[in-house]
């Protein structure tokens, strides 16, 4: 029977990866102090399963380096050595380097063969110098091969002795099973020996009376034998002697008894016959196991990993999902019924039957979408580990609060909202909180925090970045930007306008570019990716008080509330939850400002208008003048506009296509979706939408910076 | 009626794996995750077979077995524990909770079809 192992691989990783974050946390939380045992245990129980699996399923590399990691764990966890920084800093490097080679193992690569290296010498070296006992484990790989001498002549046969104890049968073993068991090995004589038993009134009949005195005649090696006796090693009397052939001289071989007596106490060997002598076994052929251990070393050749992520769910969304399903069929024969002799008179039910099949698509719909949505701890559980080398590296003492982890978002947006979240985190670790003395001189206390928190608010979900630190320096973040030319000096700028300057690209203060952080590139790196993502991002901040950045994310990418709209024969959708209202404007409220296009009042705001048609060409649009259309005001990315429209059509949930998958990248549009009577419509991309309309009217880059 | 066997890992490869072969080798087979769901199981229904991890959360392997060879059913059951080549002293802890014998990881199907096909017939 084969199995391809490879059907394992995917879940062993996933599980593996999560083992690794399990050790990784527990590693941080030893770091703070006392030591749980149930940590260490944890701890310890993820390296071992790390193990075990790698050695099943063939990536040996990944084992050995386990193993000496469990050691070490092994040793903490037994308290024969205390649990250091430096061990628990060398243990996170070996997570992290496990991680590695994991990933390659994936991807069906080799990993960095001297990091691996490198870091195994760094536990030894751990290993080595502790308190511990001096007993080294074998390594994973060197399995227990036969230790037998080498010797030249075959035995032809063996005696087996085999006294059970009376016990033996309550440990689930049977000896007919072993006897049988050696008979598979050849042909076998037994003999039994009936003379314990005992009389019929103190006859146990759980206990086993009888003993065996066995002859294999086939010259088997002896660890095929040890291998068939070794669950019960400790639960009998045994004995195995080799029979050898005729001619063979005694006096060249070491007493043989000597070794087989060490395990049969009990019983001498029955004298062997005269033509046979008995010797140490001394089998030049390996044990079927032995040879077994040597294929299995060799790892299955490697096949690329399975592409396509996968995902965990759990069974609770599965069912409701079935449920749904199950709801639908439903509704679909009743329809079906209806529809085979449907007359005007059935319109009412028809209606309802409609209806029905509306609420169950779109709770259907509302299911399927559950099954995408992960808690953001995925994300945000990299960030102790992060927070705790940056403060090590730095010098600071910095709190990380994590608050609303378990806020469900889809798995895109967790994907790809690590990256920059890592930034901001890094920034408020590295620019925001400050050194140990500054803190306790600004009379602060002397351990800085860093609050990362997740929630839903409305159909959003916000991620703010809260520290304690020392604000932006809104001063200095102004007169770079004059520097910059971004901004001119007497443009009468908020605080906020001015914070919103260190998203424009190369926009970096930090007076000394450290490795950590502030190399210049970033937060317009940032922010670009998460208006790809659909999301906005903002910061508040107050001097020598501390800064909150505030991300709000769509909590799906895959299906978009819009609001469709024409443009002459075109239908756009613009995403709903980037509109702010829908005005009709007059003639007299627009205002055209020199360099700066057209604008219109909005309250106390001026607002720059695009205009759609000309944004993207479209011919014929019906309305031309101002008062004919309708202004549809959006904001994103803090800035605000006017889109000039021919009217609103209404509002609906669309299913995003991707545009760039199926066609090819598009200014301005995000993506497409398919209209119920089967015609494309685009969905615009609000950011990308404002800046092609700088990019057509005046180059000025600051146009919008008035509007927010 | 296929010889019905409670295969017990927190790992969940692991245990698909152990569970994969046994099924294509045509036992009945019943997955727990730990020892304490095992032991339930293992109150709830009789099995010809168990074959448990040793590390595991909540309740780890020798507590299983010593629990499990204390229940008037399980009084001859094969209990096999999966241990790993270093462990030498957690075989000697399995044997004395009463352990009919053990799996060296790493193991491969074909090795753990063989080690059951011994102790169930």
């Amino acid at each position: 029977m084969s199995i391809d192992m490879a059907q394992f691989h995917q879940v062993f990783f996933e599980e593996s990866f999560e083992g690794l974050d399990v050790m990784e946390n527990g590693l941080l939380n030893m770091d703070s102090g006392e030591v749980d045992p149930e940590e260490i245990n944890s701890i310890f129980r993820a390296a071992h399963s790390i193990k075990g699996g790698s050695g099943t399923f063939g990536f040996t590399n990944v084992s050995e380096f386990t193993h000496v990691m469990e050691t070490l764990l092994d040793e903490m966890r037994d308290g024969r050595r205390p649990v250091t920084q430096e061990a628990v800093n060398v243990l996170l490097a070996s997570v992290d380097v496990l991680r590695d080679m994991l990933t390659a193992a994936q991807g069906g690569e080799t990993p960095d063969e001297e990091r691996v290296a490198a870091q195994r010498a760094e536990l030894d070296r751990v290993l080595s110098g502790g308190a511990a006992d001096a007993d080294s484990p074998p390594q994973a790989a060197s399995g227990s091969a036969s230790d037998a001498p080498a010797a030249d002549l075959q035995p032809v046969g063996w005696k087996v002795v085999f006294r059970p104890h009376t016990h033996l049968m309550r440990t689930g073993n049977d000896p007919l099973r072993i006897i049988r068991e050696l008979a598979e090995l050849g042909a076998l004589e037994a003999e039994c020996d009936t003379s314990e038993l005992p009389a019929l009134n103190e006859f146990e009949p759980e206990d086993c009376y009888l003993s065996w005195d066995l002859r294999l005649n086939e010259p088997v090696a002896k660890e095929a034998i040890d291998e068939i006796f070794e669950w019960v090693e400790d639960d009998c009397d045994f004995a195995i002697v080799p029979v050898m052939p005729e001619g063979y001289d005694p006096q060249a071989q070491a007493a043989p008894e000597a070794a087989a007596e060490a395990r049969a106490p009990a019983e001498e060997p029955a004298p062997a016959e005269p033509e046979l002598k008995v010797v140490e076994p001394a089998p030049e052929r390996r044990s079927g196991a032995d040879r077994r251990k040597q294929d299995r070393r060799k790892p299955a050749a490697r096949k690329p990993a399975a592409g396509g992520s996968s995902i965990r769910v759990d069974t609770g969304k599965i069912d409701s999902l079935i449920n749904m399903v199950g709801e639908l069929v439903i509704t679909q024969s009743m329809l079906g019924m209806l529809g085979e002799d449907f007359s005007m008179d059935k319109l009412a039910r028809l209606r309802e039957g409609l209806g029905q099949l509306e609420r169950h698509t779109r709770e259907l719909q509302e299911s399927v979408m559950q099954i995408r949505m992960l808690p953001i701890s995925f994300t945000f559980s990299r960030f102790p580990r992060l927070v705790h080398d940056l403060s090590q590296k730095l010098g600071k003492q910095i709190e990380l609060k994590m608050t609303g982890e378990n806020t469900e978002v889809d798995k895109t947006v967790i994907e790809k909202i690590g990256d920059p979240l890592v930034h901001l985190v890094r920034n408020s670790v590295d620019h925001g909180i400050e050194m140990p003395e500054e803190r306790i001189a600004a009379g602060k206390p002397e351990t800085g925090t860093v609050h990362l928190s997740a929630e839903h608010r409305g159909g959003n979900i916000v991620i703010e970045i809260t520290d304690d630190g020392k604000g932006l320096a809104r001063d200095k973040i102004l007169q770079k930007g004059i520097e910059r030319g971004l901004v001119s000096e007497d443009d009468n700028l908020t605080d906020k306008q001015i914070y919103d300057l260190i998203f424009q690209p190369g926009f970096s203060t930090a007076e000394q570019v450290s490795d950590v952080s502030g190399r210049g590139v970033g937060m317009d790196v940032v922010r670009r990716n998460i208006n790809e993502l659909g999301g906005s991002i903002e910061i508040e901040s107050e001097q020598g008080r501390g800064s909150t950045i505030t991300i709000r994310l769509p909590l799906t990418l895959a299906i978009l509330d819009g609001q469709t709209i024409c443009v002459g024969d075109e239908i756009y959708i613009v995403p709903l939850g980037s509109i702010i209202e829908s005005i009709q404007v007059r003639k007299d409220m627009l205002r055209r400002v020199a360099g700066k296009g057209e604008t219109f009042r909005l309250r106390e705001e001026y607002l720059p208008i695009v205009r759609m048609a000309e944004v993207f060409g479209v011919e014929n649009p019906r309305a031309r003048e101002i008062e004919d259309g309708i202004v549809v005001v959006v904001e994103a990315g803090g800035s605000k506009c006017g889109l000039f429209v021919d009217g609103l059509l209404g509002q609906q949930q669309v299913v995003i296509k991707s545009l760039e998958a199926n066609y090819g990248r598009v200014e301005g549009i995000s993506g497409a979706t398919i209209l119920g009577d089967g015609s494309v419509a685009l969905i615009m991309d609000i950011p990308g939408v404002i800046r092609l309309s700088q990019q057509d009217g005046s180059s000025e880059p600051t146009e919008l910076s008035m509007t927010a | 009626m296929a010889a019905s066997i409670l295969a017990v890992d927190d790992s969940a490869s692991m245990r698909q794996m152990v569970s994969f072969t046994l099924k294509g080798a045509g036992y009945d087979v019943v997955e727990a995750s730990d020892g304490v769901e095992a032991l339930n199981i293992a109150k709830t229904r009789s099995v010809n077979l168990v074959i448990t991890d040793v590390n595991m959360p909540n309740m780890d392997g020798i507590s299983l077995i010593k629990e499990l060879r204390n229940l008037p059913n399980y009084k001859f059951t094969p209990l096999l524990m999966l241990t790993t080549e270093s462990g030498a002293d957690k075989k000697q802890q399995g044997k004395a909770a009463g352990a009919t014998g053990w799996i060296v990881k790493p193991f491969n199907p074909e090795q753990l079809l063989k080690t059951v096909s011994k102790v169930i017939s």
